[in-house]
């Protein structure tokens, strides 16, 4: 037995130095020419702008390589903080105890805005509502507001789908339209809200269901569903979200989108981040359904 | 004796790699357990009993009410159960007993393919084609709700179910069955007062290690069941949505941060989990020991 264990030692020290070996190796491997490798993580509502990005990216320098996943704002910083990727997407800024553990690790985040986005509110094509306050949203989603009959729809219940609460679409909807942005009103979403994994989730269940109300990125709005016209309050016109209207600020519920890295990123990163800004890669934005950054 | 020597060293050999991955095996789960105290346990100290029993669960807000989580789990682990014991021993009952021989030679394959299905494919089913019926067929509000659930925690179920249960019924000497028949039992008097229960032991073990299966399984009840945190109350709940202790776990994990309330209370829920697992297992166990302890009084 003893020999047995001594023998299980010796595998398992080896299989050590041997990951040892490859992450130094990497380490090395930042000098020009060679094939630099930018891991890039973070939020679904970004997830397919980076893909793009990434991809555009690559035909142009082929001596980098991408790799971009989602998995929510939370996780993307998670994985900043963890040092198991180079660049965090955001759909939220980053939190004052995530800045900290950052901090922790030696290096301070830095912030880059990449596009902006608007949230969308969705209902079935068949839902005879086209427009709503945001005070009118936040009273669905607490639940004050049960039936679309409240609301001059048809007799049917209400049924709410929000997004995980690892989303930052969760958060920023939560804080802007649930609060209406009052740092001090603790207004929750109503218990018996749907909260759904995924935005195709989502989109399968508002366009089956005429009885549900969802919000998403406006991004992820597809024709055959519809969208609400917001409006600020009642006495404003209510606005359907588009590039202008975002661009403009008159459509509410819009916010930016970031990418965060852990202190100064290495040359290679810093070039690509610097190319978002491009007009080249914010014409990719428009075409993925988000709103270019104003230049 | 040095002819012999080769040959006892490969086994010596092969008998300690045996023996490692059978401690490894009971190594890892020591860990495995250890692991989730430590990153469990700190939940009783960092969260008053009051708020744990609480009815809400919105952790990003400091709401830790179990209640809801646990009894999503159970609504929707029941639901299956109730649908998937009857249909599973029902099949394996055909499968071992009644089919003719060619039919059998399909069927049992067939279930055995259907328990490879990966869950991810049960659950972009489920939302996308069986909620909307479910939806439609019964009036709900919405289609992702505990029954759609448990009706796909019930197929995946179901493959072990059949295929364990048939494997007891098959083991039954046919000579009690031979000896039923001969008294003037029915087919079915021969299946139900005989076969069936020769055959219990094996059968509560399929059953358990179904719902097993069901309790723990993530990524189907994640997509379909529509993860709203409210506390069953009644049969109504069955057809409202619920949110189970695996999808909350999946969903949340991948967001907090290391060593926070949050991440603690996510690794107590994963205890909670064992434990109602645990006891599962331990009541399975109980009734096959007695079954056994009462085979023995009467063959001896």
């Amino acid at each position: 037995m003893k020999s047995a264990i001594k023998l299980f030692l010796v595998v398992s020290l080896l299989s050590l130095t041997a990951c040892a070996d490859k992450s130094s190796s990497t380490d090395i491997n930042i000098s020009d020419g060679e094939k630099s490798y930018i891991e890039n993580k973070g939020s679904d509502t970004i997830v397919n702008l980076a893909l793009a990005w990434a991809e555009a990216y690559q035909e142009l320098h082929p001596n980098i390589s991408l790799s971009v996943t989602g998995g929510g704002s939370g996780t993307g910083i998670s994985a900043l903080i963890n040092g198991t990727t180079d660049v965090a997407n955001a759909s939220r800024k980053i939190k004052p105890e995530e800045i900290e553990a950052i901090q922790a690790s030696g290096s301070d985040p830095i912030e880059y805005i990449i596009a902006r986005d608007a949230i969308a509110i969705i209902i079935h094509r068949d839902n005879p509502i086209d427009s709503l306050t945001l005070q009118q949203i936040s009273d669905i989603y607490s639940g004050n507001i049960n039936n679309w009959s409240e609301l001059g729809g048809e007799k049917r219940p209400i049924v709410r789908l929000s997004r995980e609460t690892n989303s930052g679409t969760h958060v920023y909807f939560l804080e802007q339209v649930l609060r209406l942005g009052d740092k001090s009103n603790q207004t929750l979403f109503s218990q018996d809200t749907l909260l759904l994994p995924s935005s195709e989730v989502i989109s399968a269940e508002i366009r089956d269901n005429p009885n549900a109300i969802g919000y998403d990125g406006l991004g992820y709005v597809t024709e055959d569903m519809k969208v609400i016209a917001v409006a600020n309050d009642n006495e404003k016109k209510p606005v359907l979200p588009s590039i202008e209207t975002v661009n403009n600020d008159t459509y509410p519920i819009s916010r930016n989108l970031y990418m965060y890295t852990a202190g100064e990123p290495q040359i290679y990163i810093k070039e690509y981040l610097d190319w978002i800004q491009s007009p080249k890669a914010q014409s990719i934005v428009i075409e993925l359904g988000f709103v270019p950054l104003e230049k | 004796m040095k002819s012999h020597s080769p040959h006892s060293w490969s086994e010596y050999a092969i008998s300690s790699i045996i023996k490692i991955s059978g401690y490894s095996a009971i190594l890892f789960v020591t860990l495995i357990f250890i692991f989730l105290l430590r990153s469990g346990l700190p939940t009783l100290r960092e969260v008053d009993f009051q708020s744990l029993f609480g009815t809400r669960w919105y952790p990003i807000e400091d709401y830790f009410g179990l209640l809801p989580l646990i009894g999503g789990t159970l609504i929707v682990t029941v639901g299956a159960a109730i649908i998937a014991i009857p249909f599973g021993i029902g099949t394996a009952i055909y499968i071992a007993e009644i089919s003719p021989k060619m039919v059998r030679e399909i069927l049992k394959p067939l279930v055995e393919v259907l328990g490879g299905l990966p869950s991810v494919v049960l659950g972009f089913i489920g939302f996308l084609i069986l909620a909307p019926y479910i939806r439609r067929i019964l009036n709900l509000s919405t289609g992702l709700s505990a029954l759609t659930g448990s009706l796909l925690l019930a197929a995946i179920s179901l493959p072990t179910i059949v295929s364990i249960a048939e494997d007891a019924l098959d083991a039954v000497p046919q000579s009690y069955r031979d000896a039923a028949l001969a008294l003037g039992a029915t087919d079915w008097q021969t299946i139900w007062r005989v076969t069936l229960p020769a055959a219990k032991s094996g059968v509560v073990t399929a059953v358990m290690l179904g719902i097993g299966r069901a309790i723990g399984e993530t990524m189907t009840v994640m997509m379909v069941t529509g993860n709203a945190a409210v506390i069953p109350r009644g049969l109504s709940a069955l057809f409202s949505p619920a949110r189970t202790m695996t999808a909350t776990i999946a969903a949340e994990m991948g967001e907090v941060a290391t060593g926070s309330v949050h991440y603690h209370i996510l690794f107590f829920i994963g205890i909670v989990l064992f434990l109602i697992s645990l006891f599962v297992n331990v009541i399975a166990s109980a009734v096959i020991f007695r079954q056994k302890k009462r085979s023995e009084r009467i063959l001896s």
